[in-house]
């Protein structure tokens, strides 16, 4: 049995008190996408403004939702700022791997949860990165129907990440 | 409350409410007497305050649900058997009870659907298919589940028809002051009886009577309603009403639509297939009469006589009781949660106990409601957050979720001190 403990880990209610990256960001030059997690009502709005070298220049978070997906949108936020768009999706292939072991738990539940995940030949191969802060939200996976939660903010950046490259 | 299996005749709606047992009545319900294990390894009992969702439901249920697969199931109206003429008889036996519990005229107008979602779908589907078109217009209210939304806005996206709102106040009531307007040249007036996230009782004969005076059909969202108040159908004078089966103690995977039979009968099927026609050849086919001809396949033969003990099991406590149990507990609620987390917290919806179902829906300080749920979980206390699957009444607040605690006949004042105690740990536990 889970405790709260795994879940709230201090650093997630720390990242929800004080969301970092938090704001709007003009586009363009930016591009902009929004999330919704359909269950709960969550809506998350990433803004991500990306330099001539695919390096994200700025990212800002807007919306609103639980503290998991919001501390979840900022520890992303401060995670992929200033890394290039390969080093993100690294990052997300790494992040969702660190979540995806109940995603395949659930079953047919799992359509949305898979949005973006990037193939398991790379979530391998970039599992190494370092998650720093995020590492936080391993408790999640133990509260299943909170994986929604964690991942929203990344699927809505893998969103925009698209747009950018579509760009 | 050990034998209702049997129809026992309706409860008089008057006179002074019985004396309500709750304890007698958990003791029907298996599922209440589990104890929840959390995280630090004790036991508690389970808070169930999600009855808005779905409720749980009594050994009578259960039991008449099993008697039929044990001893009388067989697929129904086709058989000449005896154990096809009994599944018949339990089929068609539960119709007749729900035609009762809602005071239908002729059990015919019972239309035995998936649940009420799908009732209304059917409304807009063959009624409003036949009926609508460019320069009509549909009414419906800014306190609606997205089931009595969806349906008119995907019809409407085809039909090319208005679809019209009546707003609401910042307590949750309908404004009524522009409905006369409203309904120009509306042809239906599609609204719910009891808000599923502010607990609103909408005046529905006086909307029922607005819609008729100019023209327009009424039809009734009574999915909150049906289950935890008296709903008489000729008294609403409605023309449509739907619910669903598994709110009101009843399995999930039913549902009901009634009609008046002049409409129905004039209306176009709704699903296609075996069950619904009178005869079939390669050039077409004639359509079955009610309610045969809007219950196409196999119907939900066992769920309808759980169904019917489930509004057996309702009718022996009698609906005003219930509804008056339901009154109580929620001045309670409203009084002890106020007391306990005073500002900071609101309750969305009427301020008046009696103005309101057993919804409560809360926002608490900038908790988010699914940390609140989770909260709660650790005591037990099974709640729901979210939007509750009525996103514009959201919006209207301001709020993206909300936390509902939900009453029913099993609940007491010991769960309601159990929510506000969990409250207060979850106030804690996120206290910026």
């Amino acid at each position: 049995m889970a405790g709260l403990e795994d879940l709230y880990r201090e650093i997630i209610l720390d990242h929800y008190r004080s969301p970092r990256n938090r704001g709007e960001l003009e586009t363009p030059p930016a591009h902009r996408a929004e999330g919704f997690n359909p269950l709960c009502g969550d809506e998350i709005v990433v803004y991500v403004e990306a330099d001539e070298n695919d390096r994200i220049r700025d990212i800002k978070v807007g919306g609103q939702g639980c503290s998991i997906s919001q501390s979840s949108a900022s520890m992303m936020s401060g995670a992929v700022k200033g890394k290039t768009i390969a080093e993100a999706r690294g990052l997300m292939g790494a992040f969702k791997a660190m979540m995806s072991i109940h995603e395949t738990d659930i079953g047919g539940d799992g359509s949305e949860a898979e949005q973006g995940i990037d193939s398991p030949v790379e979530t391998i191969a970039t599992a190494e990165l370092k998650l720093g802060d995020l590492e936080a939200l391993r408790g999640v996976v133990k509260f299943p129907v909170r994986i929604k939660c964690a991942t929203l903010s990344w699927n809505t950046l893998n969103q925009v990440l698209e747009e950018i490259e579509a760009d | 409350m050990s034998e209702t299996n049997e129809a026992k005749p309706d409860t008089p709606s008057t006179g002074p409410p019985k004396a309500f047992d709750v304890a007698a009545i958990r003791a029907d319900f298996p599922i209440l007497s589990q104890l929840q294990t959390t995280s630090d390894g004790s036991k508690k009992r389970l808070v169930f305050l999600d009855s808005a969702a779905s409720s749980q439901r009594p050994n009578q249920v259960l039991d008449a649900m099993d008697e039929v697969y044990k001893t009388g199931y067989a697929n129904v109206h086709r058989g000449v058997y005896q154990l096809a003429e009994r599944a018949t008889n339990a089929y068609e036996g539960g119709r007749k009870k729900i035609a009762r519990f809602i005071g239908a005229p002729d059990a015919a107008e019972v239309i035995f659907t998936k649940n009420a979602t799908e009732s209304l779908n059917l409304v807009a589907g063959s009624w409003g298919r036949q009926n609508l078109g460019p320069g009509d217009a549909v009414l419906i209210t800014m306190l609606e589940h997205h089931a009595n939304i969806v349906p008119w806005q995907m019809l409407a996206a085809e039909k090319e028809f208005e679809i019209r709102w009546v707003p609401v106040n910042e307590g949750g009531e309908l404004i009524l002051d522009t409905l006369d307007q409203l309904l120009d040249g509306v042809k239906l007036f599609s609204f719910t009886a009891m808000s599923n996230v502010t607990g609103t009782l909408t005046p529905v004969r006086r909307l029922v009577d607005a819609a008729h005076a100019k023209g327009a059909l009424a039809c009734v969202d009574a999915c909150q309603a049906v289950p935890h108040q008296p709903v008489d159908v000729t008294e609403w004078d409605a023309d449509f009403v739907a619910f669903s089966g598994h709110k009101m103690l009843g399995p999930s995977g039913i549902g009901v639509l009634w009609g008046r039979r002049e409409l129905l009968e004039d209306m176009p099927p709704f699903l296609g297939g075996g069950g619904m026609i009178l005869n079939v050849t390669t050039e077409g086919f004639i359509p079955d009469g009610l309610p045969g001809k809007f219950e196409a396949g196999t119907p939900p033969i066992v769920e309808s006589a759980g169904l019917g003990a489930a509004v057996d099991y309702l009718s022996t406590l009698g609906m005003e009781a219930v509804r008056q149990h339901e009154i109580e507990l929620t001045a309670y609620a409203m009084r002890s949660l106020t007391e306990a987390l005073g500002e900071g917290l609101t309750i969305h919806g009427p301020s008046e106990p009696a103005a309101r179902g057993g919804v409560l829906s809360l926002t608490l300080d900038d908790v988010h409601a699914h940390d609140i749920s989770q909260i709660l979980d650790e005591s037990a206390v099974c709640i729901r957050p979210g939007h509750h699957c009525a996103k514009p009444l959201m919006r209207h607040f301001g709020v993206s979720a909300t936390a509902r605690a939900s009453l029913y006949i099993y609940n007491d004042t010991d769960d309601l001190d159990a929510l506000t105690e969990a409250l207060v740990k979850a106030r804690k536990f996120f206290a910026l």
